[in-house]
């Protein structure tokens, strides 16, 4: 587990381009921030399935980057959602700091 | 040339990407474009169909979880569309949704993809749907220019061999009435005309009843009813193809008279039987066709129509298959040349 598996962003760089996956860190960070707000619009609201689709998308996209250790946080999210059990506690916190470290580790490859 | 160069890039197509993540949307999309295709994405499911339906796509990729309208419900709309289902779809979904894609793949999802997507994976994959489409496209288009489009898709799917297997099928024989003193008394070019014309009219109403043209010979056409494709009403559709025939020809000889040529006058014969029927030829040039003595039955009483000056006849076992409501007219039972036994004749009057 890692905060990034250089492997998998490393490959993604060769497919498409160091310049294109510049541009794709950039939507990343912009849409994890939205989802992330989502998850605690959704927290609040109790509604599990705008929950669900949101800690999806995260999952979806940290694998993308190679972001394991994300991917891991919000997968638990989305089964939250998807068993429709809101319980949280914590972890939207955990996740959110979890993004932050991400977030710099990216930045600093660019 | 190089005869050893590198594999040949693929035809660019137009490729449809619909996926509710914009990450995925834009990885997929550049992987695609490198590739040489174009490109157009869609947000979710009900976005994704509406530009698939006028898009004239060559090749979907479809994620399953989305919001509005899901992957599930855009593949299930667009395997009920006609023109959609000759489209490649390739699923793309989280490893988790194997369930689902299992689904889409048994309903008719051509392939899928995990995601994230593997570059080469995504390659390959929609190289060979493609191709297969290409292929399937071209297949297509040949099977169309001889039947309808619902027996050439029933054909594309089951495949054809050559050989042939005893059906009972319905076969319908027409042919024009003195062609020969038409084309003697016009220039040669107006007789082509008109025998465009008037096949272009008998093939639509054979076509339309669900009749393949299996042959054209001067100007007469042997079209056969239930085979490949059997259909119950084979009978049925056969006589209805025949007075349409007859409907199409009134209407055509209103123009011809109008324009001061020659109407025509056609005899059709109809048979029901059971006949040996397949495809004949050689893999590269096939036809379909069939034999046997209901075949030459509904020649000799196609020929009959000249002496009884009734157009449209048929056999005992034709009749046994139309409802009540047709007109019928008894001619008796008529010993054909070369026939052993009598064969009860009948004139169709109107349906």
């Amino acid at each position: 587990m890692a905060i990034l598996d250089l492997n998998t962003l490393n490959a993604l760089k060769e497919s498409a381009g160091a310049d294109f996956v510049d541009e794709l860190m950039d939507a990343f960070i912009k849409d994890s921030i939205q989802q992330m707000e989502k998850l605690r619009g959704a927290l609040e609201t109790g509604d599990a399935d705008t929950f669900r689709r949101a800690a999806h998308t995260i999952k979806s996209n940290a694998l993308t980057f190679g972001a394991e250790d994300l991917a891991v946080l919000a997968r638990e999210l989305e089964m939250l959602g998807r068993d429709k059990n809101l319980e949280a506690g914590n972890r939207l916190e955990v996740l959110k700091e979890a993004f932050e470290l991400l977030q710099s580790e990216l930045l600093s490859l660019k | 040339m190089n005869p050893i160069s590198k594999p040949a890039s693929p035809e660019p197509a137009r490729l449809l990407v619909v996926d509710d993540n914009t990450i995925n949307r834009m990885v997929l999309s550049r992987s695609l474009e490198q590739d040489g295709h174009i490109v157009e994405t869609a947000e979710n499911g009900r976005e994704g169909l509406e530009k698939f339906r006028t898009g004239s796509f060559d090749l979907m990729l479809l994620d399953i979880e989305m919001p509005v309208m899901n992957g599930f419900e855009v593949l299930e709309a667009c395997l009920n569309d006609f023109d959609l289902r000759q489209i490649p779809i390739i699923m793309t979904s989280a490893m988790e949704e194997i369930d689902a894609v299992v689904k889409c793949v048994e309903l008719g999802a051509e392939d899928y993809l995990t995601k994230p997507v593997n570059p080469i994976l995504l390659r390959a994959r929609v190289g060979a749907s493609l191709e297969k489409k290409r292929l399937r496209d071209e297949q297509r288009k040949l099977f169309r220019t001889f039947t309808t489009r619902e027996v050439a898709e029933e054909l594309l799917r089951d495949g054809f061999s050559l050989g042939g297997q005893m059906v009972t099928a319905t076969v319908l024989i027409s042919d024009i009435r003195s062609f020969t003193t038409i084309t003697e008394s016009q220039a040669p070019s107006d007789s082509i005309e008109l025998l465009n014309q008037y096949f272009s009219m008998m093939f639509d109403a054979i076509t339309q009843n669900g009749g393949i043209v299996n042959q054209i010979v001067g100007d007469g056409v042997l079209a056969v009813f239930g085979a490949p494709i059997y259909y119950d009403d084979h009978r049925e559709r056969a006589v209805k193809a025949g007075l349409q025939m007859l409907e199409q020809l009134k209407v055509f000889n209103q123009n011809q008279l109008a324009q001061g040529k020659t109407p025509i006058q056609i005899g059709i014969g109809i048979t029901s039987g059971e006949m040996v029927a397949g495809y004949t030829g050689t893999q590269n040039r096939a036809i379909y066709t069939c034999i046997g003595d209901t075949v030459n039955l509904a020649d000799r009483i196609q020929e009959y129509t000249k002496e009884a000056l009734r157009p449209l006849l048929i056999d005992e076992n034709t009749r046994r298959g139309l409802a009540p409501e047709y007109k019928l007219e008894d001619l008796g039972r008529i010993v054909f040349k070369g026939k052993n036994q009598a064969v009860n004749v009948f004139a169709v009057i109107g349906g």
